[in-house]
């Protein structure tokens, strides 16, 4: 697919229902163009992953999605192989008297064997996205380990030779910054900051995702969470909890906020005690 | 490009400008942000020319985009980059560059020289820093033990110094081969193939790694006489566990200062570290500065230390509820107050009180036996 410009690819992520900005827009596209990872880092709930299944659903590629976590490392990320199969492979040619161990070894160590994790699947699969979830998670091995596949997308497996992307496939990592990633692996990306998105533009997320709000509720509930970030809260609401709130309220048949429902469905938007304590108590939910 | 400058990109005749005034161009805006502490070198730069051949470099949003894409690489970048894109192109900033308001630049505005995120690496010319402010004489409210020295600053003389402390060691998700445990598939199939049968069943077990740790290390007034100590004591556990240990000072800020302490020799390390420390000698809000603890890092099993004699300034309610979020992370909080191992220490400050619910351990830290001991603690933590 070929897109012409930041602009135009706005507006295909608007078909699908993302609200980019200049500034994310212009950083998918030159991801896309120049063939370069795309590094977003921002607070939970702004939209990065989301970025990423979007750009997947318009470039009609599969998404392959790696969850890091701390202690991902190579097995579970690159390739794993498949040993109960391996040694039933064994076990059969015993039995049938083969004692070829070089002809043994070919066998059992064939690609019908090997179980593809996340790179390799992306490195096989033309076209995908690949993303890199959460990657401040994983521990520093796995970003020296990354970065190696992210510079050539080339994956050599010892017993089976060397396989490689023709295309490189579309790859986004997020970070919520929980530790600052090494300065190298960012170096091969394009590195943007997301924000919480501004008021008009929450306001306009929330009427293009959820059909069924009106204007009214969907002003009312912008408002509330930009109060909400404001107020010095352990997790602030991201776009992703205003969606999850609204579409709490919808379900409730709310047409307004109003501060008994607000109260009741404010679980949808503040995941800790201590925040959902604070804003009861500073009543700031009322209308302003 | 609206309001373009004279200097700027798409200067001249409309269109494209030939690329070596664009190269001469961004070179030299590179150059602006290097001065600033932000780290464009020249690969950065190289990929910002990169992403400039896909767009119109006569508007000027889009070289704004460009360049922030490529040549920063953290959220304290972002304001420095701002100011240095209006600078240098002249105008005022692009309409599209909303101020970031995020905890981070929030707090960095508050600062002339933002340096707050450690980089390793990458880091290229570095405007020096100015040195801290002159001693702001904040006393707490009731003097410390009656035996105040004067801190040192500067260049420390020797001082104790001490065989790198080993913290715990926590069981990683990483294997090694071992006579028991899990079956190890791999080698299993790997011996098979070589013996032509299962003979035998290999075994691993998850390899053991450090135990990371969080240290704080209370750089006010009332601390003063202690911190020499206890920046030797961090330096001395970032030598021995360089991956697993993080260092901050916290008084009237919270100050990263891992990368400072990195270095082999002691003295050079707590010159590093003295430097990058701002605020030596005020007061301590702790609660403040753990709650922007929390908002940008984690403490994920981690043995948490925190060097501090509880003379707060801030609100006791807001440390306790800080440090009651941080003992959820941690794998143990462990209290280190140099007035503890006087013989009647009462834990009585405000700071103290709201903390104690929260500790594990509440240890001395007024001598190097107390000091081994700690080590002690972390070692079995």
């Amino acid at each position: 697919m070929d897109i012409q410009s930041p602009g135009k690819l706005v507006e295909l992520l608007d078909r699908h229902a993302y609200l980019a900005d200049e500034g994310l827009a212009t950083a998918a596209f030159l991801a896309l163009r120049m063939g370069r990872p795309l590094f977003l880092e921002g607070e939970a709930g702004v939209g990065k992953t989301e970025l990423a299944k979007t750009l997947a659903k318009l470039l009609k590629a599969p998404l392959i999605r790696l969850q890091c976590y701390e202690g991902l490392d190579a097995a579970q990320a690159l390739y794993d192989w498949d040993f109960a199969r391996q040694l039933l492979h064994l076990k059969a040619a015993e039995a049938a008297g083969v004692t070829d161990v070089g002809r043994l070894e070919g066998e059992i160590y064939d690609r019908r064997f090997l179980i593809a994790r996340p790179l390799l699947k992306a490195v096989e699969t033309q076209p995908s996205v690949l993303l890199v979830d959460e990657i401040d998670r994983a521990d520093d091995e796995f970003e020296a380990f990354l970065l190696e596949v992210l510079s050539d997308f080339t994956i050599s497996i010892p017993e089976l030779g060397t396989i490689r992307a023709e295309t490189p496939p579309v790859v986004v990592v997020t970070s919520n910054r929980t530790r600052e990633v090494h300065d190298a692996l960012k170096r091969r990306c394009l590195y943007h900051w997301l924000e919480h998105p501004d008021f008009d533009r929450e306001v306009a997320i929330l009427l293009r995702r959820l059909p069924g709000c009106g204007e009214t509720l969907a002003l009312q509930v912008a408002r509330a969470a930009e109060r909400l970030r404001r107020a010095g809260l352990v997790k602030p609401p991201g776009v992703a909890e205003t969606l999850d709130w609204t579409e709490a309220l919808l379900t409730l048949g709310a047409k307004e906020l109003d501060p008994g429902l607000a109260a009741a469905t404010l679980g949808a938007a503040l995941k800790y005690r201590e925040d959902v304590a604070s804003v009861l108590g500073n009543g700031l939910l009322q209308h302003d | 490009m609206t309001d373009g400058p004279g200097s700027g990109p798409g200067s001249g005749a409309a269109g494209r400008p030939d690329g070596g005034a664009l190269a001469a161009t961004m070179t030299g805006f590179a150059r602006t942000l290097r001065a600033a502490g932000v780290g464009a070198d020249h690969e950065r730069t190289r990929g910002l020319l990169d992403a400039l051949a896909h767009l119109d470099v006569t508007d000027r949003a889009a070289v704004y985009w460009a360049g922030r894409l490529t040549l920063c690489a953290g959220p304290d970048d972002l304001p420095r980059y701002d100011r240095c894109f209006a600078a240098y192109f002249g105008g005022h900033r692009a309409t599209t560059a909303r101020a970031a308001v995020t905890s981070v630049t929030r707090h960095l505005a508050a600062r002339d020289d933002p340096d707050a995120a450690e980089r390793d690496g990458g880091a290229t010319a570095r405007p020096p820093r100015p040195p801290p402010p002159a001693r702001r004489g904040a006393a707490p409210p009731r003097r410390g033990p009656a035996h105040r020295g004067r801190a040192r600053r500067g260049a420390p003389h020797a001082g104790p110094c001490w065989p790198g402390p080993a913290p715990g060691r926590r069981r990683s998700r990483r294997f090694e081969p071992a006579h028991r445990g899990v079956l190890d598939q791999r080698r299993t199939v790997r011996e098979a193939l070589r013996k032509g049968e299962v003979a035998r069943l290999r075994r691993r077990r998850h390899a053991t790694r450090p135990r990371p740790v969080e240290l704080f290390v209370d750089v006010s007034g009332s601390m003063a006489p202690y911190a020499e100590t206890l920046l030797r004591f961090a330096h001395a556990l970032v030598r021995s566990e360089p991956r697993a240990t993080r260092v901050y000072s916290v008084g009237t800020r919270l100050t990263p200062i891992t990368a400072e302490l990195r270095h082999r020799d002691p003295g050079t390390a707590l010159n590093e570290a003295s430097k990058a420390i701002p605020d030596w000698s005020g007061g301590t809000r702790l609660g403040e500065e753990l709650k922007e603890y929390l908002a940008r890092f984690s403490a994920r099993g981690a043995i948490v230390v925190i060097a501090s004699d509880g003379w707060e300034r801030g609100d006791p309610a807001l440390l306790g509820a800080q440090l009651a979020r941080l003992s959820r992370q941690a794998y143990r909080m462990i209290w280190v107050n140099p007035h503890k191992g006087y013989e009647d220490y009462q834990p009585l400050t405000g700071g103290m009180r709201a903390a104690l619910p929260y500790l594990d351990d509440l240890v001395a830290g007024h001598s190097l036996a107390a000091f081994e001991r700690l080590s002690e603690r972390l070692a079995h933590a």
